[in-house]
């Protein structure tokens, strides 16, 4: 057990041990999930405010439903509808939403360091559910609590990161914790969207898939965040998926064992084949139901003070 | 180690939980009806070793599980985020009699976040409490149905339980934690 923080603001800073302490929460409310009584009352009478200045519907649901699964009471806050459209700034809008005494936090925010910079003057918790293509911790870690789930283990695992490298905060995150916890990763796509610089973090970079998905235990596919892109990255979506898409036949060619993985939103038919995506070595859907686990043990985590380790007898 | 003192050694445990286990079964005529429920870490233990000693005597299989308290406590605000168990109930509790286990009650604290937690698996017919030790220092009122040994103590000392499964040896201690 091992967790002294107020805030998640990316894997980056996190141990090892701190990743394993997240990862073992969430296997007990994963749990909770499974009751027929889905709720229990850790976060009774906190509020927890869902900053989301960037579109996001399955994670702000995801949060939203961890959030009210612990009892907390859930306010959204979009761009769209929000002040911030009438020239209010971050800041402004963050020390808004204290006044109203919010416990935690959670924001996404198209500029990378937003939650850093908000941890940095509240009060209470921040957690980070994306800031631009820098992280997006709870990702990487719904990622490697499915990883481990099916593989008992992360270390030493074979680890294919597919697609849109470059600008994937969902990359950036899983290389982080998976290195961390031992794993090998493996980066492969298109050369303009997986630079070499990523071997500085200590990752092997191929542009041949086929190399790539071999001998890997896992594949985790990601979507091409065209709305990211300012200019095109690759001559055409169909290129793309005839390069590097997980066809039938390189699907064919991976080991039998593999576990197919993908952060959703999935784009069928382009990065990954849509039999692959339904077939029984994907566990696209099981990651859905364990981000839900891992937020729930993020927000309980998060929302422990700082008195003493030792819970009275 | 110099400035503990024993409270129970391997052989008084043992009476103590033969004893408790014989308490149970007077007190439980319907002996299928009881399900034991430990509180990780030290409850899970006794109510194993219990669940063993109730076999011996009503002749038939006790289940014994482990209920998560965290999630259910009052004070989790104020210290850090305790570590999370994975509860375990091995079958309905509903209109059962379920004997909650703990090691130490002090407080009461958690004896009153465990009848919470039972509450989200069903609704049992009633809930008997047994516990190892009983400290004193109450701040709940909550009584126990089975004590294994009554230790007044001052809150500057720890009740330290031992289990032969997780450290080699079987013993109670108590242990100062700041000097007089």
């Amino acid at each position: 057990m091992s967790w002294n923080r107020k805030h998640l603001l990316d894997i980056e800073s996190l141990s090892p041990a701190e990743i394993v302490t997240v990862l073992d929460t969430a296997r007990a409310f994963k749990a909770v999930g499974e009751r027929a009584i889905k709720k229990v009352p850790a976060l009774r009478g906190k509020t927890v405010v869902n900053l989301f200045i960037e579109p996001s519907t399955r994670t702000r649901i995801s949060f939203e439903l961890a959030a009210l699964r612990l009892t907390a009471d859930v306010i959204n806050f979009t761009a769209e509808a929000s002040s911030l459209k009438k020239g209010e700034s971050l800041k402004d809008t963050a020390r808004n939403l204290e006044a109203l005494n919010a416990d935690i936090i959670i924001i996404r925010h198209s500029a990378t360091g937003a939650p850093h910079f908000l941890s940095r003057f509240l009060r209470g918790s921040v957690i980070n559910a994306g800031d631009g293509a820098h992280e997006h911790p709870t990702q990487a870690l719904l990622d490697t609590f499915t990883i481990r789930e099916h593989k008992g283990k992360v270390e030493g695992l074979n680890v294919t990161i597919l697609g849109d490298i470059l600008y994937s905060r969902v990359a950036r995150s899983n290389i982080q914790a998976l290195l961390k916890l031992g794993a090998r990763v493996t980066l492969c796509g298109p050369s303009t969207l997986v630079p070499r610089v990523f071997e500085e973090m200590g990752c092997r970079v191929t542009y041949d898939v086929d190399a790539a998905i071999a001998d890997a235990d896992v594949i985790n596919l990601l979507r091409i965040q065209h709305e990211r892109q300012r200019k095109t990255m690759f001559p055409s979506i169909g290129e793309y998926t005839s390069l590097f898409g997980l066809s039938k036949a390189r699907f064919a060619r991976t080991r039998p064992d593999v576990l197919i993985m993908h952060p959703g939103p999935i784009n069928r038919g382009v990065e990954i084949n849509s039999e692959v995506a339904d077939c029984d070595r994907s566990v696209v859907l099981e990651q859905v139901t364990n981000g839900l686990a891992v937020r729930m043990a993020v927000l309980f985590l998060v929302n422990g003070g700082k008195g003493p380790q030792e819970i009275a007898q | 180690m110099s400035d503990a003192t024993v409270l129970m050694t391997a052989q008084m445990m043992h009476r103590a939980l033969a004893r408790i286990a014989h308490e149970i079964a007077e007190r439980n005529e319907e002996s299928r009806q009881v399900i034991l429920a430990g509180v990780p870490r030290g409850g899970v233990l006794l109510a194993r070793r219990l669940a063993k000693l109730l076999e011996g005597i009503w002749h038939h299989p006790v289940p014994a599980g482990t209920l998560d308290v965290s999630m259910h406590r009052d004070d989790l605000d104020q210290q850090i985020a305790p570590m999370v168990h994975q509860t375990e109930l091995p079958g309905d509790i509903n209109g059962r009699t379920v004997v909650l286990v703990d090691d130490v009650l002090c407080s009461g604290r958690t004896a009153r976040a465990a009848l919470d937690a039972i509450h989200d698996f069903g609704r049992p017919r009633r809930i008997q409490f047994a516990v190892l030790i009983d400290r004193g220092h109450r701040e709940l009122p909550i009584k126990p149905d089975f004590v294994g040994k009554n230790v007044p103590t001052s809150r500057h000392e720890r009740v330290d339980v031992r289990f032969s499964e997780e450290h080699g040896e079987d013993a109670v201690r108590l242990k100062r934690t700041q000097p007089l």
